[in-house]
């Protein structure tokens, strides 16, 4: 029988309850959503069940979102199941005070550099990374550009009018 | 590893290894990227990656860019073969937005794309060559390579970054001479490539250099991420276009070759056999695009008036036209709310898009999945043990691009 997104909602539920949540978003993917700290837990059920087999790592990022209180720092897992051809997409939220999430490289290797690169933009830190050093900016960089507090252009320049192109220099809320 | 090649005197000083710094530029890197070997004698004992040279912070210049100015950007990734960036870009978007491109805007797509994926898989093996000590095949193959940049320039007068097409399609219909020319390179290039593929494929020199050198288990390329032909040589028929099909690859018939040791030899197979493929696709491609008659046969773009710019003289007499060249041109068209991720089989792998857009007019983040970032970080696992001429033709192998790495 063909992997589907409810039967995956299914299993979640049973294993996790309700601090697990996965919804169906408007381009069917499954995005799930858990606490930090579950975060290796959510992922080596993915893994290991024999049902789902999320084996492959797609993708880790990180995104910032200065008014989510509490919940400042998003980090993105992109897993496949090479066996069923299906996505999900999995979220866990981290404060900006404390931005620690347990490492993914026990389970897959390419979370090594993309756990770096996450590190090197966004600060957050993967406790029990091997190498959690920057990898795309010099080391001696002491913040985390892809974090919103840098934007692109100084924002009081007057001489350039930004209502015409994007923000317009103020953070606009995302709910 | 314990075998020691250089027998010292007793009593002579303890042997301790010598490091090695292959780049940031060396002719065999090529790129800008630098790796620090640690040798005993002629062995590695271990590698240590630098990255991040040619780091341009696309990823943060894109949340300040209007969805259309970002094609620019992916240009800049893998330059070996920019239409296929640029094409899955536009695809995001179009995933974004909801798009249904007509077919015939697939197909011209299919045909733009698969030239690109020869072009990156020719730059790779060649270069193989070259540095395996043949020049000849790069020389001989880079005649190809121009055909294919004339068709670039026929299509988007551009060679390199192209900034190819638009949200929706193409900026115009191709010109006859476009499809002359890909007549020209269907006709030409399969002698070429025989040509090409009987020099290296059962070469001696060649084998020797590459067979058993630089392997990978499917498992461990599957844990490390591997993509594209990479993944494929190493036994896992994992191919985008047909796991997750777009631009109707679905209407193709092509089969992805696979090899079985995933080592060096098996990578420059696997990319021989897909250029293969990639020319029958180009062929069934051209055949679908000769079935449009008439006004089918107009249609270069889907009918997008908010995110596809209008044509020039329709901007100079009609008043809506002139309205969404204004908007489109400042930027002031706001996106749908969402998060996308799209990937499309680039020339060294699975390349993707997530973007997150908060209904502003830029995105709100956007994050490319670099194939070669991820793979390359098993190149320490790679070269292990292996001499120094390997570590040389397992990089050049692996087909990294300097620039998409570094995004």
């Amino acid at each position: 029988m063909a992997l589907t997104n409810p039967i995956i909602q299914q299993q979640l539920q049973e294993k996790f309850g309700e601090s697990v949540s996965a919804m169906v978003d408007s381009y069917g993917l499954l995005e799930i959503t858990a606490p930090r700290e579950l975060n290796l837990k959510v992922l080596n059920f993915l893994y290991d069940n024999p049902t789902l087999q999320f084996q492959f790592l797609t993708d880790l990022t990180g995104v910032h979102y200065p008014s989510k209180k509490g919940n400042e720092l998003a980090v993105v897992y992109h897993l496949h199941s090479l066996k069923e051809n299906l996505r999900v997409r999995f979220k866990v939220f981290a404060p900006l005070e404390q931005p620690e999430v347990y490492t993914a490289t026990g389970l897959f290797s390419a979370a090594n550099w993309m756990e770096r690169e996450t590190y090197d933009f966004f600060g957050i830190l993967f406790l029990g990374h091997p190498n959690l050093k920057r990898i795309l900016n010099v080391e001696q960089m002491d913040y985390f550009p892809l974090r919103k507090e840098f934007p692109l252009e100084d924002q009081t320049r007057i001489d350039k009018d930004d209502e015409m192109f994007g923000r317009g220099g103020t953070l606009k809320q995302i709910d | 590893m314990s075998e020691q090649h250089i027998k010292l005197p007793e009593g002579s000083i303890e042997k301790v290894t010598s490091t090695l710094n292959l780049g940031p530029t060396h002719p065999a890197t090529h790129g800008v990227m630098q790796n620090i070997l640690e040798l005993t004698g002629e062995r590695i004992v271990s590698a240590d990656q630098t990255i991040g040279y040619i780091h341009r912070a696309f990823e943060k210049i894109a949340e300040r860019r209007p969805l259309a100015q970002i094609t620019t950007l992916t240009d800049r990734l893998n330059y070996c073969s920019s239409p296929l960036n640029n094409m899955g870009w536009h695809m995001t978007c179009e995933k974004l937005l909801g798009v249904q491109t007509p077919k015939r805007v697939d197909y011209l797509r299919v045909i733009m794309m698969e030239l690109a994926r020869i072009a990156d898989h020719l730059i790779c093996n060649s270069i193989m060559g070259v540095d395996a000590g043949a020049y000849t095949g790069f020389l001989y193959v880079m005649q190809f390579r121009e055909l294919i940049y004339e068709i670039y320039e026929e299509v988007c007068g551009a060679r390199l970054t192209t900034n190819m097409g638009r949200i929706g399609g193409f900026e115009r219909n191709f010109t006859d001479q476009a499809f002359q020319k890909l007549e020209k390179f269907l006709a030409e290039y399969p002698r070429a490539l025989k040509e090409f593929e009987n020099m290296f494929q059962r070469n001696r020199i060649f084998m020797d250099r590459t067979m058993g050198v630089g392997g990978i288990s499917a498992e461990r390329a599957l844990n490390y991420g591997f993509t594209g032909p990479n993944l494929r040589a190493a036994g896992v028929d994992y191919d985008v276009r047909v796991h997750s099909p777009y631009a109707s690859y679905q209407d193709f018939n092509f089969t992805i070759p696979v090899g079985t040791t995933g080592d060096c030899y098996d990578r420059w197979l696997v990319r021989e056999q897909e250029m293969w493929q990639s020319l029958s696709i180009l062929e069934q491609a051209y055949q679908k695009i000769q079935s449009f008659k008439g006004t089918e046969a107009e249609i270069y773009h889907a009918d997008i008036p908010a995110y596809y710019l209008p044509e020039k003289k329709e901007v100079y007499t009609k008043m809506e036209a002139l309205i969404f060249h204004f908007k489109i041109i400042m930027g002031e068209t706001d996106i749908p709310v969402g998060e996308v991720y799209h990937s499309v089989e680039a020339g060294n792998g699975e390349l993707g898009f997530y973007l997150v857009s908060d209904g502003g007019r830029s995105p709100y983040r956007l994050h490319f999945r670099r194939p070669c970032f991820i793979y390359y970080q098993s190149f320490e696992e790679l070269v292990k043990g292996s001499m120094l001429s390997d570590a040389i033709m397992t990089m050049s192998s692996l087909n990294l691009i300097a620039g998409e790495m570094d995004a």
